[in-house]
């Protein structure tokens, strides 16, 4: 398994699923631990293009971000190869109760991860195209600080679903607040700097593009906490989580 | 868990409610069934709901097809066989010795694993019951039974030109489809089905599932089946035998993506060793 993240203390192995026995049929076995091993991959691909592409945007690396660009085929590549194991497998074993939830959070993680990695792509497109000599360091402090949160997001919530950790996707569900505080903060002081000088608005444009992508790439990790707490419970989490972002409702008071 | 999470799952709540109106038919409480020395079914109590399909499924020898049998007291006929605890039909006690067995299985109804067909005329076959319990009171009222009966096991148009021909001259699928008419034939309450399908094709399969669909619209159907799959489609609850015991039932829905107990989740997603 490629795990591309230099600090990751996930193991290689998908443990057995602690609750649960094996199969009469030993290759269902194989066909559920391959699944979970291809999207533990997946997730490896996709943290390693977050941090490149943020990275890339960060040093303003356009080679470096050509590469991210490229790099997220794999991703794609991926995804569609659980999706065909996800459905040789529903078709073959006529999967039941946990084994069919299995099945369905492989192929919706799966899915968000490949949303992930469109979204690592996006900003590194925009590496490419910025061509500005603003630089504005707050503002990438922001963008590094809010890389880190998703980053440690995703992290947590592959964790809890190789280790089929109750708890730690619950945490990572209500964790979403503080990314969506930084990209309030950051919404507000793109604005400013666009109103002080119409000639930095296009590239506060795409910055504030960047920061969007990376709050959205917290929220797929939320919608994975989601699939994962129905993988093991059987039943979908449904409570009122404290949502803080407020950038589709800020507006900017305009003194003729 | 963190008590703020609050869980729901909309769907199962609604399958549940669907079948929760319906008013209980059978009411088995502490039933126990001896063959000899065996101990075959060990103290269960089941409540089988009015115009719904029950599916009762387990491994070989777990009792199902036992409790099945107690239902119309097919039991009655093996030796050795004991039967404790109490069984009512519409709070009628269906093992009190005053009870009329022949009675009782004009009322629930039986069709097996193989096709049994008599070897008679497709005709005879479904008019012989109402025959022998005088419920048609000329040779019209009799075609009418066997008509209409034809009609509800989805027979019918199959067979209308040919009702003389034996009954043994069908496919398996119509074979088994005859029986359930024949079964039918005699207006019962109750259809219990001993693995109906195990001996048909698929297309034959999906023909009586179909039937079993619109039939439970009149009628209560208990259903013996290992297919879980089976199971899955046809039944609104489940209930889950093993070793003698009834370990769980439920609103089929449930059973077959949370079961509760781990032997169910065990035996329906193929784990038992």
């Amino acid at each position: 398994m490629a795990m591309t993240t230099g600090e990751d203390t996930r193991t290689n192995d998908v443990p057995e699923n602690p609750l649960m026995g094996e199969h009469t049929h030993k290759a269902f076995d194989t066909d559920l631990q391959d699944l979970a091993r291809m999207v533990a991959e997946m997730g490896g691909m996709a943290e390693q293009q977050i941090s490149d592409a943020t990275d890339a945007l960060d040093r303003r690396d356009i080679a470096a971000a050509q590469l991210v660009v490229a790099g997220d085929a794999r991703i794609d590549a991926l995804q569609r190869e659980v999706e065909a194991k996800a459905v040789m497998t529903i078709t073959r074993r006529q999967p039941m109760a946990v084994d069919l939830r299995d099945i369905v959070a492989a192929m919706r993680i799966s899915n968000d991860i490949e949303r992930i990695g469109d979204l690592a792509k996006n900003i590194a497109k925009r590496v490419v195209v910025i061509d500005h000599e603003f630089r504005a360091q707050q503002v990438m402090r922001g963008v590094q600080h809010m890389t880190e949160l998703v980053l440690s997001q995703i992290k947590d919530v592959l964790d809890a679903y190789a280790r089929r950790d109750l708890q730690k996707a619950v945490a990572v569900w209500r964790a979403d607040e503080e990314i969506d505080a930084v990209n309030n903060s950051l919404f507000r002081e793109l604005l400013t700097y666009m109103m002080e000088d119409p000639r930095n608005i296009g590239i506060c444009i795409h910055l504030l593009f960047c920061a969007k992508n990376i709050e959205r790439m917290g929220d797929h990790a939320t919608n994975i906490a989601e699939s994962v707490y129905f993988m093991i419970e059987g039943k979908p989490l449904i409570d009122e989580r404290p949502k803080s972002d407020t950038t589709s409702s800020t507006v900017v008071p305009f003194d003729a | 868990m963190n008590s703020m999470v609050q869980v729901d799952s909309a769907s199962a709540i609604a399958a549940a409610a669907a079948v929760a109106g319906n008013p209980v038919k059978i009411v088995a409480q502490g039933v126990n069934v001896y063959y000899g020395e065996k101990h075959a079914l060990r103290d269960v109590d089941l409540d089988i709901q009015e115009r719904a399909v029950t599916a009762l499924i387990g491994p070989s020898g777990c009792g199902k097809s036992t409790f099945l049998r107690c239902l119309n007291r097919m039991n009655d006929t093996i030796v050795g066989c004991r039967v404790t605890g109490k069984i009512t039909m519409d709070d009628q006690d269906i093992y009190d010795p005053q009870l009329d067995v022949v009675q009782l299985r004009a009322r629930v109804g039986m069709v097996f694993q193989k096709p049994n067909p008599f070897p008679k005329s497709i005709f005879e076959n479904v008019a012989y019951g109402p025959r022998i319990h005088g419920l048609a009171r000329n040779k019209a009222e009799l075609e009418e039974i066997v008509v209409t009966s034809l009609k509800r096991a989805g027979l019918y148009e199959e067979v209308k030109d040919r009702l003389g021909d034996s009954g043994t001259s069908l496919s398996g699928g119509q074979q088994q489809r005859l029986c359930i008419a024949r079964a039918i034939a005699v207006s019962p309450e109750v259809i219990l089905m001993d693995e109906p399908c195990s001996a048909l094709d698929p297309i034959a399969t999906a023909k009586i599932e179909e039937l079993m669909d619109e039939l439970r619209e009149n009628y209560t159907i208990v259903i013996v089946t290992h297919s879980m799959q089976q199971a899955a489609r046809v039944s609104q609850r489940t209930a889950f035998f093993h070793l003698g015991v009834l370990v769980e039932v439920g609103v089929t829905g449930e059973i077959f993506t949370t079961p509760r107990d781990r032997r169910t989740q065990d035996y329906i997603t193929g784990r038992f060793g």
